[in-house]
């Protein structure tokens, strides 16, 4: 044992010592790994970011409603009776207005986005007053509300990013009229901050939906409080619907477009770790072949080929880490906090959000790149291991 | 010979034969052969390229195992010993030198002697004053700094034999140690060699394709077809 460890920490050095000596090909083997860890990273970042602003939508203790058989708001449809009922459902938290029980309605119009001046689907909606307290991080943070009964509208941040012609004082068109931006909010990194936000008296006639509506948002008195307020609205006999936690409905809601782009960024990096694993071991086999005599002599001096292998393994391990470690980095510096806008394929409407590189991210595109580094190390340590001594000093 | 000498054998080869596959050709390199040598003998081999020297050598040192018949070394049957066994055993009993000298290039001279003495349990202080002590022997104190690419040839060779002895093993096994060098530097590594043999006693197996450097051993064998004799053939 004691002889293991101290061949293992021997042979190891100077394996580590001769690094220099082959400079090129080990700084080629660890960009390469640097490359396929920040493609990596940076596309399952974006699978995060999604998600995190799915995650932000989601208020304490709030619960939605829909048409029952309805998966989305998209598909649901509310008469204005039905959210009058709802309202008065018991477990709803009250102010000073009454009930939080937010009806709201939503249409999709076609904005122009900045990067790619190509038009993109964003949601409009149409909002009463509950709404802004509905959602407990809702905040404007430039211009004014819009006003009741005005085709006025406010902007997400998201959107207001993102889609052109949103600027304050500039005014989006709708059919014939010309809807002015008054305003613009923030939603604590939700959904919400992707849309664009008007009355509903107002939207309700603009786009001929009458009195209806597609989902009403509630604030409950407390978790504890659905159970109560699901069953009375299910077993209320007027109504058809489904009441769902936020928590709920947004993990439906996101698993479609997270499971799509983690599974693409998954395959993206196998083909290129593929890749990646073919230029390690290549590099692997030609540091190991050009050590070839060096690792000979040492087992013919009576040195195990097992440490010789781990020796190696060790080498490659660490060309990887650094690897991992840099290409981690890069897309750290150049993805972390982007932001950007992709299709939910939920709604079929545009959500804005921020590639979230976090330390879990980072963490695997090491652990990733560190796979590569044992693959590709450890065959050619064994071709070198299983040669028999006399072989390998011969040089054949 | 007699019982007495007999018990004195450094190595006892008896019926060796090696043969080596290449895809389906087979190459008998080593038919039957016999061979004894006295502790203590500076043995020189020779015989034409590709005649089995090395690989004979190599059989003597447990770098490989035969086809057929035995090996006995210092009293030790070798060649059946496990791959694992046989590393512990060359570690332990013979000193290499090679025609290339085989050093470590990112060592330095001091640090190539020490190697096998890092598969002792011998303490760094002890490792470094054997090392001292062997570079001594070989003339080299001067030079235990310097690495492989800064020594000559010559003074390569001797850092190789330093490392070969630095064990204390009783057998030195030489392929064609003056190979690459010039007649110079071949003619003090044969006197350290010869030195080595008659001071220290040790038992030395030279291959060599060089006259001179065979006239400096005590005995000449020459290999062909696979068989030794004391008569060069051809
Ligand atoms: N591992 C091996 N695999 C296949 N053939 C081998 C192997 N080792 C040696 N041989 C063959 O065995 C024969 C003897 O080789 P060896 O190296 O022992 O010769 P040698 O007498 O040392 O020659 P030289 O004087 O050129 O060093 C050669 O034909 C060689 O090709
Ligand atoms: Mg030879």
């Amino acid at each position: 044992m004691f002889n293991w460890v101290s061949q293992i920490f021997a042979v190891t050095s100077f394996s580590m010592r001769s690094l220099p000596q082959r400079k090129g090909s080990s700084a080629a083997a660890m960009l390469g790994i640097a490359g396929v860890v920040a493609v990596m990273v940076g596309v399952l970042s974006i699978a995060q970011g999604v998600l995190k602003t799915m995650e932000s939508s989601v208020g304490d203790s709030n619960a939605i409603v829909l048409r029952s058989g309805a998966d989305s708001e998209m598909m649901s449809g509310l008469s204005g009776d039905d959210t009058r009922i709802i309202a008065e459902a018991p477990g709803i938290a009250r102010d000073a207005n009454g009930a939080v029980a937010s009806p709201e309605l939503f249409v999709i119009v076609n904005l122009p986005a900045r990067s790619t001046g190509t038009d993109v689907n964003v949601p409009l909606r149409g909002v009463q007053a509950p709404a802004m307290t509905v959602r407990d991080s809702f905040k404007l943070v430039e211009g004014r509300m819009f006003e009741w009964g005005l085709n006025e509208v406010i902007v997400g941040v998201g959107a207001h990013q993102q889609f052109s012609g949103l600027e304050i004082g500039s005014s989006m068109e709708v059919g014939k009229e010309k809807w002015p931006v008054v305003g613009v909010f923030e939603a604590g990194g939700g959904m919400a901050e992707s849309e664009i936000w008007v009355d509903a008296a107002v939207l309700q006639p603009a786009f001929r939906r009458g009195n209806s509506y597609q989902a009403v948002y509630i604030k409950l008195d407390s978790n504890e409080s659905f159970d109560e307020f699901k069953d009375t609205l299910t077993s209320d006999p007027r109504l058809n619907v489904k009441p769902m936690l936020e928590s709920e409905y947004y993990d439906s809601q996101s698993s479609v477009i997270f499971n799509m782009i983690t599974g693409l960024g998954r395959i993206i990096a196998v083909i290129m770790g593929l890749g990646a694993v073919f230029g390690a071991l290549n590099t692997m086999y030609t540091a190991v072949s050009s050590r070839n005599r060096e690792i000979a002599t040492l087992r013919a001096l009576g040195f195990r080929a097992g440490p010789v292998v781990i020796s190696v393994v060790c080498e490659s391990l660490l060309l990887a880490f650094v690897g991992g470690l840099i290409g981690a980095g890069l897309a750290w510096l150049a993805f972390d906090g982007y932001r950007a806008a992709t299709l939910n394929w939920a709604s079929f409407s545009a959500i804005t959000f921020a590639f979230d590189v976090n330390v879990k991210l980072l963490v695997d595109g090491i652990v990733f790149a560190m796979i590569i580094g044992l693959l590709g190390g450890l065959f050619p340590a064994i071709r070198a291991a299983r040669q028999p001594v006399a072989q390998a000093l011969r040089g054949l | 010979m007699t019982e007495f000498l007999m018990n004195h054998m450094m190595v006892k080869v008896r019926g060796v034969d090696k043969i080596f596959k290449r895809g389906s050709e087979v190459i008998h390199v080593l038919g039957g052969l016999d061979l004894s040598i006295p502790k203590g003998e500076f043995l020189a081999l020779m015989g034409p390229s590709g005649s089995g020297k090395s690989t004979l050598l190599n059989l003597i040192g447990g770098l490989d195992r035969p086809s057929e018949g035995t090996l006995e070394i210092g009293g030790k049957r070798i060649d059946r010993l496990s791959e694992r066994k046989l590393a512990a055993w060359r570690a332990r009993h013979v000193g290499l030198v090679f025609q290339f000298y085989n050093l470590m290039p990112v060592l330095s001279a001091q640090k190539n002697v020490e190697l096998p003495l890092l598969l002792t349990k011998l303490s760094r202080a002890e490792r470094k004053k054997r090392a001292a002590i062997a570079l001594d022997i070989v003339g080299l104190s001067h030079r235990a700094g310097h690495y492989p690419r800064q020594l000559s040839g010559g003074e390569q060779q001797r850092t190789g034999i330093a490392r070969a002895i630095v064990t204390d093993p009783t057998l030195l096994l030489c392929d064609e140690p003056t190979g690459d060098l010039d007649r110079k530097s071949g003619d003090e590594i044969l006197d350290l060699l010869q030195a080595l043999n008659k001071e220290q006693g040790k038992t030395i197996i030279m291959v060599t394709h060089d006259i001179h450097a065979a006239a400096r051993a005590s005995r000449t064998l020459y290999l062909n077809k696979g068989q030794l004799s004391t008569e060069a053939v051809d």
